[in-house]
């Protein structure tokens, strides 16, 4: 297809339609990186066995393989599409009321002192992404004030991938890890995370899993937490928490959100990122909220009419759907029990998964340790397999995990299991 | 030891004028108090619209057994960008035919702007175009100026667009800006129903527009609120933009279904993105697809869904075109009424820019004094800029507006 010539004396009107006549655009534009969980979706995507087995996605798969619908969800939006009261209106940029008074319910505990004194802000957002963007928004809002506060952020090690994007693209880029997995100890080193949070200068921000941490599933203890929160009052560092499938990790949403309502009842400023996809079975539908705790309710007002001035320039208001659907469940106790009943079932195969996989593994013998599997909670685990055996599962047993060895536990049902088993045992036995 | 507080004393935000103006209205008692403010469908009942057809498609899809319920892909629904596309640029357009058109899912027209600008900010012209300059509209929608500071330009200016003389379109002024500015700033254009002043340039305008644009160099990113709202006519509102593609500009163009479809709280938008060849869209798509990751991820599916339905049926997309018609037609027939009412009161001035004027807004040409007059005395609330939202005018309340804008052009000067 032969373009006209662009010279700059012509009027560049082509009856054609081809774009010859400007100068060029966008040319230095490279292609995006490709991130390492994105070439892993494409690897699995384009492998053509039929035996292929994805371990690496983000949601709550059923037995069936496919992601969840909770039977109720189901009912309420049949409901919902029938309702005459329903209407059409822009909902404010802060969300539905109703929703955000629920949401900051399940997380601080409906008696919460914060919320009765009136420190605390809600704001909904269009998913999990969109409340960790706001909060760092947020919080370089702030930083822009403050003298004191200068960076940086710390972030567990590992964490998910897109978490330093989403920070750097708020204005904040000084971004630093704290040590969190240990391999060898399959679990979280509390002595070297102590020591980087330690070292870490006043003022900074520390972004903490609430429950069921992604990717590796280890999550702090109770007398844990207690020596980490001693830890940030006194060194004025400022948690940022995060709580993305609270209720799949435990059964039950109030021992989930356990640590956001301890550092709230010791008066601790927070920021809280919370996501209803996974409890909810709404993964397409973006049902996020941004919890602040503030120690001042002198500041509510200016923070919120902050928070609403950064969503207007972002996403101007949030999606209204699954929202209606999280707030419909929440509010009737029928429904609340009909719901807990089917999350607990999910948590409870779960943790079954966990356990007849551990048991597997101990019957053929691999080596390693494998209690963790049952000692923790949630969709997500670390096999504590090192980049070759992550490999060699996906190039050789095309059994896809997370780069970093972690994988996804509802993906693994009846049909893959012993696949799977044998495809771990032989990553960890067959020299590489 | 005095209590160590994280979180600075924090001014408080100026409060959005037109949420303000809707609050100031909730709170009023008077029986007869009119809103004219906020830029949302009312029927002559002054409620909000569930298109009939939205309530059937919603149907469907909530007795849809089949549809899975994973994260959408990163760049949305691929069958609702396709079709949200295919809308504003038509079907047989050359440039889809070429491969050179992709689209993003966004949150609404505001999310759609906002990665667009997030992208240039980041690609346009070289790796940092924090400097380039932004024009948009004066007057314009006022989000515009907050979304490309937020994405980080920090020179968003003002190009020559109304005459408040004349109540018309200031083209000498608006071609000299596009004359004079740097080459390759930026221009902010309403595709159709300008918002707020509701005047749009005429075909013959937009092509001189277009001249200069492509001679200068200078970027075109179209904002499409209203296609089909305006008048009634999908391919009508969307001249302007096939223009611009058949002229050879890489352009784009952040589309809204809010008001097409009265989903506004579903936040349905598309970024329309035409390039210069398939290799290069390729690369600006991977680069939005990094902007939306660490923005929302994954948009939601509900509205996006409902649109792809409705667009990808026949039966479907002419109910909804009716649908759309009713709406356009309604603010049409508001339009005459008002001007006709004036007439025969005998206001004095020229009231044949309510007509000339299209979409959901008007701007009346009212003085703050007279507006204000009409706020406080008449309880009918309309911005400072003397904008008022057609679709707040009712056949039971346009008498009472007719001669409240009568007294306060009579009495206030």
């Amino acid at each position: 297809m032969s373009r006209p010539g662009s010279s700059p004396d012509e009027k560049g009107v082509s009856q054609n339609g081809d774009p010859g006549g400007q100068c060029p655009l966008f040319t230095n534009t490279l292609n995006a990186p490709v991130s390492p969980e994105t070439r892993l979706l494409s690897a699995f995507a384009r492998d053509t066995q039929a035996r292929k087995v994805d371990l690496a996605g983000r949601e709550y798969y059923s037995e069936e393989g496919k992601p969840f619908e909770l039977r109720l969800v189901g009912k309420i939006k049949q409901q919902l599409s029938t309702d005459p009261t329903l209407h059409p209106e822009y909902p404010s940029s802060l969300g539905l009321r109703e929703f955000t008074r629920k949401a900051t319910e399940v997380a601080l505990g409906k008696h919460s002192r914060a919320i009765v004194e009136n420190q605390v802000l809600g704001v909904q957002t269009p998913g999990f992404t969109a409340a960790v963007r706001l909060g760092a928004e947020l919080l370089r809002c702030w930083y822009d004030l403050s003298a004191d506060w200068c960076g940086p952020v710390y972030l567990s090690s590992p964490c998910d991938d897109s978490l330093a994007g989403i920070f750097q693209a708020a204005g904040i880029q000084e971004i630093r890890e704290y040590y969190y997995w240990d391999d060898k100890q399959r679990g979280i080193c509390l002595e070297r995370l102590l020591e980087d949070l330690e070292s870490a200068p006043e003022h900074s921000v520390v972004v903490l899993s609430a429950s069921a941490h992604y990717p590796t599933g280890a999550d702090l203890s109770q007398s844990q937490w207690a020596v980490i929160t001693r830890l940030i009052t006194s060194r004025r560092l400022f948690p940022f928490l995060l709580l993305p499938t609270q209720a799949l990790c435990c059964g039950d949403m109030e021992r989930d959100a356990w640590p956001v309502q301890h550092c709230a009842s010791l008066g601790m400023e927070l920021l809280c990122a919370q996501s209803f996809s996974h409890c909810f079975g709404l993964y397409g539908e973006a049902v996020g909220h941004l919890l602040c705790v503030l120690k001042q309710n002198s500041v509510l007002l200016p923070v919120q009419s902050q928070a609403d001035k950064i969503v207007r320039s972002l996403w101007a208001r949030p999606s209204v759907g699954g929202a209606h659907v999280v707030t419909t469940v929440l509010s009737n106790s029928a429904h609340l029990v009909e719901w807990q009943g089917e999350v607990k079932h999910i948590v409870e195969r779960c943790m079954l998964i966990r356990a007849i996989l551990r048991e597997k593994l101990r019957l053929l013998g691999t080596p390693g340790r494998w209690d963790h599997l049952t000692q923790q909670g949630g969709l997500f685990c670390c096999t504590g397999l090192n980049g070759e055996q992550v490999e060699f599962l996906s190039n050789r047993r095309r059994v896809y995990l997370l780069p970093g060895g972690c994988l996804n536990v509802s993906a693994i049902n009846c049909r893959n299991l012993d696949y799977i088993a044998e495809s771990i045992h032989l990553a960890l036995t067959s020299s590489l | 030891m005095s209590q160590f507080f994280w979180v600075p004393e924090v001014p408080q935000a100026a409060p959005v004028a037109v949420f303000k103006l809707t609050q100031d209205f909730n709170n009023d008692q008077f029986p007869n108090k009119v809103n004219l403010g906020v830029g949302a469908y009312r029927t002559d009942e002054g409620q909000p619209w569930v298109l009939p057809v939205v309530k059937k498609v919603e149907k469907i899809i909530v007795h849809d057994d089949r549809l899975n319920h994973e994260y959408l892909p990163i760049l949305g629904l691929p069958e609702f960008r396709s079709s949200a596309s295919k809308i504003v640029l038509g079907d047989n357009s050359p440039a889809i035919q070429e491969n050179r058109v992709g689209a993003v899912q966004c949150l609404g027209g505001t999310g759609a702007l906002k990665i667009g600008a997030e992208f240039l900010r980041r690609f346009y012209n070289g790796s940092n175009n924090t400097k380039t300059p932004i024009y948009v509209s004066a007057p314009t929608w006022e989000n515009h100026n907050a979304v490309f500071s937020s994405a980080g330009f920090e020179d968003v200016r003002p190009y020559r667009y109304w005459d408040a003389e004349k109540r018309g379109l200031d083209l000498a002024g608006f071609l000299g800006d596009l004359e004079s500015c740097p080459e390759h700033s930026v221009f902010v254009l309403h595709a159709c129903a300008h918002n707020p002043t509701g005047t749009d340039p005429t075909q013959e305008q937009w092509k001189q527009i277009a001249e200069v644009m492509m001679r200068r160099k200078l970027f075109a990113f179209f904002d499409s609120a209203y296609q089909g709202f305006a008048s009634g006519s999908l391919e009508k509102d969307a001249w302007a933009v096939r223009y611009f593609v058949s002229s050879g500009f890489e352009m784009f163009c952040a589309q809204s279904f809010s008001k097409n479809f009265g989903l506004y709280n579903e936040r349905v938008g598309n970024l329309t993105v035409v390039a210069r060849d398939a290799d290069n869209l390729k690369r600006v798509l991977s680069q939005m697809e990094k902007i939306v990751r660490i923005t929302w991820s994954n948009p939601p599916s509900q509205g996006a869904r409902i649109v792809t339905i409705t667009l990808t049926s026949p039966e479907l997309f002419s109910e909804w075109q009716e649908n759309v018609k009713t709406m356009a037609n309604r603010v049409l027939l508001m339009r005459s009424q008002l001007k006709a009412k004036l007439q025969a009161l005998g206001t004095p001035g020229t009231w044949d820019h309510i007509t000339n004027q299209i979409g959901m807004f008007s701007f009346t040409g009212l003085n703050p004094k007279q507006v204000e007059y009409l706020v406080k005395e008449k309880h009918i609330y309309l911005m400072a800029s003397s904008r008022i939202n057609m679709c707040g005018l009712t056949t039971k309340n346009i008498d009472y507006v007719a001669e409240s804008i009568h007294e306060a052009v009579t009495k206030v000067q």
